[in-house]
């Protein structure tokens, strides 16, 4: 009984995470690029700096009609935003915020997790193409086409740490974690980081949305509770980069007195993540679509080579 | 009947049904979509069998990028949405055949090899990545660099196809 209960309750804290911090990560995007734009962002919604301002988006987002075009296929439409969001949440399982401070923690983790996420892309893709709208199509298309250029940098680079570490558990990862990875593993992190954008369409990876031309490319159809979870599923997305570039890269629950204060460490970072994830998106420009595919194929992929090759070196010696 | 063994018959059944709507939807990327439902089942399977890292390489090649590739392929190509744009070719009969045919082949050859297993559930060996790695890389080393020379071919054929003409 004391094991179920255990279970349920690993559940429950995954849930309630999965449901708070991409709402925190969302107002800090709100905050951080107001100020950025020398503006001062929401500041009514709940009184403080509007902090309740997220929630009520979401009461709006709510009371909205839920549009589906006549020419759309229904039953695809309305399956997309749910494959998009429901991925990101199964991955939070594996995240872990300490030692033991984890959904579950499966001795493939790593691999799990970017198994797991590679899914939510086929949500784009299927209201790009269910939308019957041509700008959603051309959105999906680069979707696609952007997914199958940076799956490979950024598998490539967490094999670097995986193989530094000698296994795939993401516990095992961050526990096997040396203050030295910051320094000689830094290409890697840059690659994971990078292509880890790309593959949430985040800017300067904005080509499938850019809404310059395409409206809003997969999603312009998407209106009310749909779009909601779409939306929802990219500050999850960035969640789920951040906690995991944490764990692999910057060491997930060390610091002073990483003990009893482990799962702030862990937090601590993550946010810090996904700030400089939302600082990305105010400093640079939206890349063309063909150098964004050059970039995955000319720098990223030979990077990351390179690091897994001096990974194997140092590992062997 | 243990619980795996109702949740094996249950994935099982998943998968053949959404197979079969593979073939026989009338849409081309509803077709594509079932095929997701099909690899899932089939990594739902190779979990049940302790095939661990199997099933993750399955679910990361095959449904996040294998399908990913043809819903690519399929959208560049036929895009209408509704039904009836899926192809219907007149190799259908032959189709048939030579899919049976593959069937009863790899089913004789799963047969021969695997026909009397029986995995004992209480003393499971997990298919982690180490004992599998290990599989490849030392007893089954040279058919598995052949088979990498084998892909290379098919990329390099590809790539000259896609070029023939282009000079």
């Amino acid at each position: 009984m004391g094991e179920v209960l255990e279970i349920a309750l690993r559940c429950l804290v995954v849930l309630a995470a999965f449901l708070v911090l991409p709402l925190l990560i969302g107002q800090i995007e709100h905050k951080t690029m107001a100020h950025m734009q020398s503006r001062v962002g929401p500041m009514y919604a709940g009184g403080f700096h509007g902090w309740a301002q997220l929630i009520a988006d979401g009461v709006k987002f709510v009371q909205k009609e839920d549009v589906t075009p006549r020419a759309a296929d229904r039953t695809v439409f309305a399956l997309a935003p749910a494959v998009a969001l429901v991925p990101y949440l199964v991955v939070l399982f594996v995240i872990p915020l300490g030692p033991s401070m984890v959904g579950a923690d499966l001795d493939l983790g790593l691999f799990f997790a970017l198994a797991v996420m590679s899914i939510g892309v086929l949500g784009s893709l299927m209201g790009g193409w269910a939308s019957a709208n041509k700008y959603s199509l051309i959105g999906g298309l680069r979707v696609a086409s952007q997914l199958m250029s940076y799956e490979l940098p950024m598998v490539l680079s967490a094999v670097s740490v995986a193989m530094m570490a000698g296994t795939l558990s993401l516990v095992g990862i961050a526990e096997a974690w040396q203050w030295s990875w910051l320094l000689w593993q830094l290409p890697a992190l840059v690659v994971f980081v990078t292509a880890g954008l790309a593959e949430l369409q985040r800017p300067p990876f904005d080509m499938p949305i850019a809404d310059a031309e395409l409206v809003l490319g997969p999603y312009t159809e998407y209106g009310g509770m749909r779009f909601a979870m779409f939306l929802l599923a990219e500050y999850a997305g960035i969640l789920v980069l951040a906690a995991l570039t944490t764990t692999l890269f910057l060491g997930g629950w060390r610091g002073p007195s990483s003990e009893e204060l482990g799962w702030l460490w862990a937090l601590t970072k993550t946010m810090v993540v996904a700030f400089f994830v939302v600082w990305f998106r105010v400093a640079w420009p939206r890349m063309r679509e063909d150098q964004l595919n050059a970039l995955a194929w000319k720098a990223l992929v030979p990077v990351a080579l390179g690091q897994l090759a001096l990974t194997t070196v140092v590992v062997l010696a | 009947m243990t619980a795996v063994t109702v949740v094996f018959a249950a994935m099982g059944l998943v998968a053949l049904v959404s197979a079969f709507l593979v073939v026989t939807s009338d849409q081309i990327i509803h077709a594509a979509l079932w095929l997701v439902v099909t690899l899932g089942a089939v990594a739902g399977l190779y979990v049940l069998l302790a095939a661990e890292l199997v099933a993750w390489v399955q679910v990361l090649i095959y449904m996040g990028s294998v399908v990913v590739l043809l819903l690519f392929a399929l959208m560049l190509t036929r895009t209408p949405t509704g039904p009836g744009s899926a192809t219907v070719t007149r190799n259908q009969p032959l189709a048939t055949v030579v899919a049976g045919a593959t069937t009863v082949a790899l089913g004789a050859v799963m047969w021969a090899g695997f026909g009397g297993e029986v995995i004992d559930e209480d003393e499971v060996r997990v298919g982690t990545a180490a004992r599998l790695g290990d599989a490849i890389f030392r007893t089954w080393v040279l058919p598995f660099e052949v088979l990498s020379v084998v892909l290379l071919a098919a990329l390099v054929g590809a790539i000259v196809l896609t070029r023939r003409g282009e000079r």
